[in-house]
């Protein structure tokens, strides 16, 4: 039995507090793995490699989180960042969200937990080798690209000539 | 108007940045007007993506001119308070749609261009012009290959496409010059690592437009009367329209937002 988890972050509850205490790093990632991505609910904002570093900035008592866009035109950019301050901030703690664009983005920075996530939400997760991609849905490899622009700026849409379903591939870049 | 940017003090690279800017949101606006009207289901997705694409490029590039100078006020008031002659893009990018075939050849043209200045701007000296640049030219990439099939797919297809795509580039190709055409202060960024180098650019480009152009059984014209002036401010006809629709909620109630 799969658990489910509320969509809405906000839904989640509270596990983690940190009102009284001061969380350490490792924890910071914990609340930062709460966020999911608005548009792919199935993948944290961790496992999509958006967020790129977490620090305590000693001399002013807050944290810097520094989140980075998968695309330049990306329109959950904004709200990812607002999701992330207003997620520490709930849970109590003090940070400043920076969007950095250097290094940019890169498809191989998203995790194995969010790579098989993809997948089992059918859609196929980025590959290296675009020959090697296989239907999500039957795992076929004989696949035909419809689109190299998706449902959203990070996807390609294929169809599988196997089961015949469309399938939505993530683009390596 | 507290955001008048015709008063600010001059400043050669926020101009370059601008031009920057405003090549990828003109033709961002440009295949936003084909929102509902695509060809095909897909195809409009493509181009609704590609102009998606331009629209956040031109966004990081105008947030870092008005990082370099505050007085401007925000991106949103670069992109909707600037009048025609404040507009530094390149003339190819304000073009018409036209049909199908003009849009794709216009994609194309810019496409490799755009390609090759985003690769040369990956060196800049300037740290965050070169952070733009890198983050960009990867959706440029993409970008490049879809217009590059479809100049082939339409140049090399029925005899009634081919006479399309072959009107369209004797149109288009009057704008191709003035790509690689810099003044003094942007040659002074050049020699300052901080411009790309059009120079350079030029005979690249030229030869990756004339190799897909024979793919595509196209003739590039031999000699066409060629135009100038984007760069400058100086427009053509069809680009106020195009710029009154796009500013026309912004000017209509400043400082909105929801």
């Amino acid at each position: 039995m799969v658990e489910v988890q509320p969509l809405i972050s906000t839904d989640r509850g509270r596990q983690l507090d940190f009102h009284h205490t001061t969380p350490t790093e490792s924890e910071v990632w914990q609340l930062l793995e709460l966020v999911p991505d608005p548009e792919l609910p199935m993948v944290s904002v961790v496992d999509l490699g958006i967020v790129r570093s977490a620090k305590l900035q000693q001399h002013e008592q807050h944290w810097l989180v520094q989140v980075t866009p998968t695309y330049s035109g990306c329109p959950a950019t904004d709200f990812i960042a607002s999701e992330v301050h207003h997620t520490l901030k709930r849970a109590g703690v003090p940070n400043r969200v920076e969007t950095v664009l250097s290094p940019a983005w890169c498809s191989t920075w998203m995790t194995q937990k969010g790579r098989t996530a993809l997948k089992q939400a059918g859609i196929a997760p980025p590959l290296d080798d675009i020959t090697t991609l296989a239907c999500p849905q039957c795992g076929s490899l004989h696949v035909a690209l419809l689109n190299q622009f998706g449902s959203t700026a990070c996807k390609a849409l294929y169809r599988c000539n196997s089961c015949l379903e469309p399938f939505d591939y993530f683009k390596t870049i | 108007m507290s955001h008048c940017y015709a008063t600010q003090g001059h400043d050669s690279l926020n101009q370059y940045i601008l031009h920057l800017a405003d090549n990828p949101l003109v033709l961002a606006q440009r295949l936003c007007e084909l929102c509902t009207h695509g060809p095909i289901l897909e195809e409009e997705t493509a181009l609704m993506n590609t102009s998606l694409d331009l629209f956040g490029q031109a966004r990081n590039w105008l947030d870092y001119a008005v990082a370099r100078n505050p007085q401007l006020g925000d991106c949103d008031a670069l992109a909707m308070g600037r009048d025609e002659r404040q507009f530094l893009n390149l003339l190819l990018c304000e073009q018409d749609n036209g049909n199908f075939a003009n849009t794709m050849t216009r994609q194309y043209l810019f496409d490799v261009w755009h390609h090759l200045t985003l690769n040369a701007l990956c060196l800049s000296q300037d740290s965050q012009i070169a952070a733009i640049a890198a983050k960009s030219i990867k959706e440029v990439d993409y970008h490049q290959q879809r217009s590059r099939n479809w100049v082939i797919r339409l140049g090399d297809g029925t005899q009634q496409s081919h006479d399309y795509m072959q009107s369209a580039i004797n149109d288009l190709w009057s704008f191709t010059d003035e790509l690689f055409v810099q003044g003094d202060e942007e040659l002074q960024l050049v020699a300052q690592g901080i411009a790309a180098n059009q120079a350079d650019i030029e005979g690249q480009w030229r030869a990756i437009v004339s190799q897909t152009m024979a793919e595509a059984t196209l003739t590039l014209p031999a000699e066409c009367f060629q135009k100038f002036g984007g760069k400058q401010g100086e427009h053509s006809e069809p680009f106020g329209l195009m710029l009154a629709e796009m500013q026309s909620l912004y000017r209509a109630h400043p400082g909105a937002v929801w």
